[in-house]
């Protein structure tokens, strides 16, 4: 994909070659070898382009992705992920061995380790990040040399796909806690991460995903709209030079199944969960834009 | 069920596809009372309501009137203009945010314009001929083959002293109107030849002596808005750039006729300092001009 490759320069540059992946979907209709599409945003795309078109989004967003969060969500993301940690207390019952999946930026790799260790005086807890965009995975190991885990083997960076984690690297029933927060929904197939989920966690352990979900009061349902769709692509056109990346962000968010429908995903691959309620399955945050679901192997 | 189910959906309805913002209450179209009627179960009743009435979303922009155009309601132009406003004060090389500023914040001008450019002859040929400036359309090696002092040789002598390019120019995007979209793209890339005309280098300050030319010829808000980014000028330049040469650029480009109706292509072999009287332009103070071959050198 050359134009994905293309668009690793500078912000300013990135409009250009993002639109042109986006321009040229037509093209990408060539490539339809299996007939079977998907989502990409409120587009339908050949199933084998999802990917390259979703690694064309996140080269070009990786550069300015922190911001952007910062900026589109006036921070409270960092709440939402806080709310992550203090529901999984990562270290409470001893060190764990983390895989945090499509965890780019590290933000939740670095969370689990300051709880484990400040909360635990734990520094035997292990987090491997793994994305499937270079570029993310670069922006995360670059934040972490600011920290204290830089250069121990409590933090390392792997490039996998998170349906298909290469199993002599990942293997079976070998982690205590799978995490994938606001990574899901850009996967092509959900199940096929679930089963992956599965086959690398211990029995007993959990699994942990933070999503934005469905919101059901209208009222906020409409206010978050309006704001989706309004401000959020126009903060990518200002902060970033990229309108076309964020409105994919914005429509997949609005693709992605609702609480009880993906309660029944991660139940089909085999996890336990709690039942079909706020609370249960799943802890909606903020009315419903975010969600946590959880579920533990048996 | 039906009666509540009409009820959630009118009290939804602002987000369906054949309204945009908060109007609509109470309208509720064919298509999702169709969808209504064919929702399963009770529990999942509203999050299937969400569900359609979402993917609406993609209707609620009005279709793009032309390649790259992407309408904007009021407040997202405002918006925008805010935005993009102080963003080029904070990174002055996003000239994405420049265009973006410029053109929302446009308003009446470009109407204004246009009805200036269609009064004389060759802006109704620049109307109707559309010409694009950008290094397809251009013929590079013919424009150094012009003798010195003509205006093609000078425009091409220009982007080799500054390294530039014809076509780092950004698309119109926020602009409505197809025509006044055209006007606002052949601004933009004519620029570059107020740069040639003059002989203006490319860095800070002789970049908002032309956006003050540019201010009393044209009268974009934008040119006027940039002049705030002064500020980020060192004092001794801002003094100049206050003192020196915003004077030149206010009586110089109140003086000249309006360049957007100069048809630029069809004088490349026409001689500089003819075309400067022509126009109504002379040259502004020393300092911030490329050294021009023919002149003396006034480093």
């Amino acid at each position: 994909m050359q134009q994905a490759a293309r668009s690793i320069r500078v912000p300013r540059k990135l409009q250009r070659s993002t639109c042109r992946l986006f321009h040229n979907n037509s093209s990408l209709g060539s490539s339809n070898t299996s007939g079977r599409t998907t989502s990409f945003g409120f587009k339908t795309v050949p199933e084998e382009s999802k990917e390259s078109l979703v690694k064309g989004v996140f080269d070009s967003v990786a550069s300015k992705y922190d911001l952007m969060n910062d900026a589109s969500s006036l921070g409270v993301h960092r709440l939402w992920k806080d709310s992550l940690i203090d529901t999984l207390k990562p270290g409470r019952k001893g060190p764990l061995r983390c895989i945090d999946v499509a965890g780019g930026t590290g933000d939740i790799a670095l969370r689990i380790l300051d709880h484990a260790r400040e909360n635990y005086a734990d520094r035997e807890t292990t987090v491997e990040i793994v994305d499937i965009n270079a570029q993310m995975l670069k922006e995360g190991f670059t934040r972490f040399k600011k920290t204290m885990y830089h250069n121990t083997p409590q933090v390392s960076f792997h490039e996998a796909n998170a349906q298909e984690l290469p199993p002599s690297q990942f293997k079976d029933d070998s982690y205590d806690l799978y995490t994938i927060t606001f990574g899901i929904r850009n996967c092509t197939s959900i199940p096929a991460v679930l089963r992956e989920a599965y086959r690398v966690l211990k029995p007993g352990a959990t699994f942990a995903c933070l999503e934005f979900s469905k919101v059901n009061n209208p009222l906020l349902s409409t206010l978050y709209d309006q704001y989706s769709f309004t401000v959020i692509p126009l903060l990518g056109t200002i902060l970033a030079g990229d309108r076309d990346s964020y409105q994919y962000l914005v429509e997949s968010i609005r693709k992605f199944p609702s609480q009880p429908e993906f309660a029944q995903m991660i139940r089909d691959a085999g996890f336990s969960t709690g039942g079909d309620f706020d609370g249960g399955a799943w802890t909606d945050l903020w009315g419903g834009i975010a969600s946590i679901h959880t579920g533990v192997k048996v | 069920m039906r009666t509540h189910s009409r009820v959630l959906f009118s009290l939804m309805s602002p987000a369906c596809g054949s309204c945009r913002g908060i109007h609509g209450w109470g309208r509720v179209s064919n298509n999702t009372a169709v969808a209504l009627g064919s929702s399963s179960s009770p529990r999942s009743l509203s999050y299937s309501i969400n569900r359609k009435l979402h993917s609406a979303h993609s209707s609620t922009r009005p279709q793009p009137s032309y390649p790259g155009h992407i309408p904007l309601t009021p407040f997202e132009n405002t918006f925008l203009a805010a935005g993009s406003a102080l963003m080029s004060l904070i990174d002055t090389r996003r000239a994405d945010m420049v265009a973006a500023c410029g053109e929302t914040t446009a308003g009446s001008t470009l109407v204004k314009l246009r009805d200036i450019v269609l009064e004389s002859p060759e802006g109704r040929r620049i109307l109707k001929e559309r010409p694009r400036i950008n290094s397809q359309t251009l013929d590079m090696e013919k424009l150094r083959s012009l003798p010195e002092n003509t205006f093609g040789r000078a425009y091409i002598g220009w982007l080799d002293a500054c390294k530039v390019t014809p076509d780092s120019r950004e698309p119109v995007h926020y602009i409505d109107d197809p025509e006044l979209a055209y006007v606002m793209q052949r601004y933009r890339e004519t620029h570059d030849f107020y740069h040639a005309l003059f002989g203006f280098k490319v860095s800070a300050l002789p970049e908002l002596a032309l956006k003050a030319f540019e201010f009393t010829n044209l009268g974009f808000p934008m040119t006027a808005l940039s002049l705030g980014a002064s500020l980020r000028l060192k004092s001794p330049q801002r003094a100049r750039l206050w003192t020196e040469f915003v004077p030149w650029a206010l009586r110089c480009g109140s003086h000249a006729r309006c360049l957007l109706t100069v048809y630029w292509e069809e004088r490349w072999e026409q001689d500089l300092d003819e075309m400067k009287r022509e126009l109504g332009v002379w040259d502004p103070p020393a300092g911030i001009t490329i050294p021009q071959p023919s002149r003396i050198a006034s480093f």
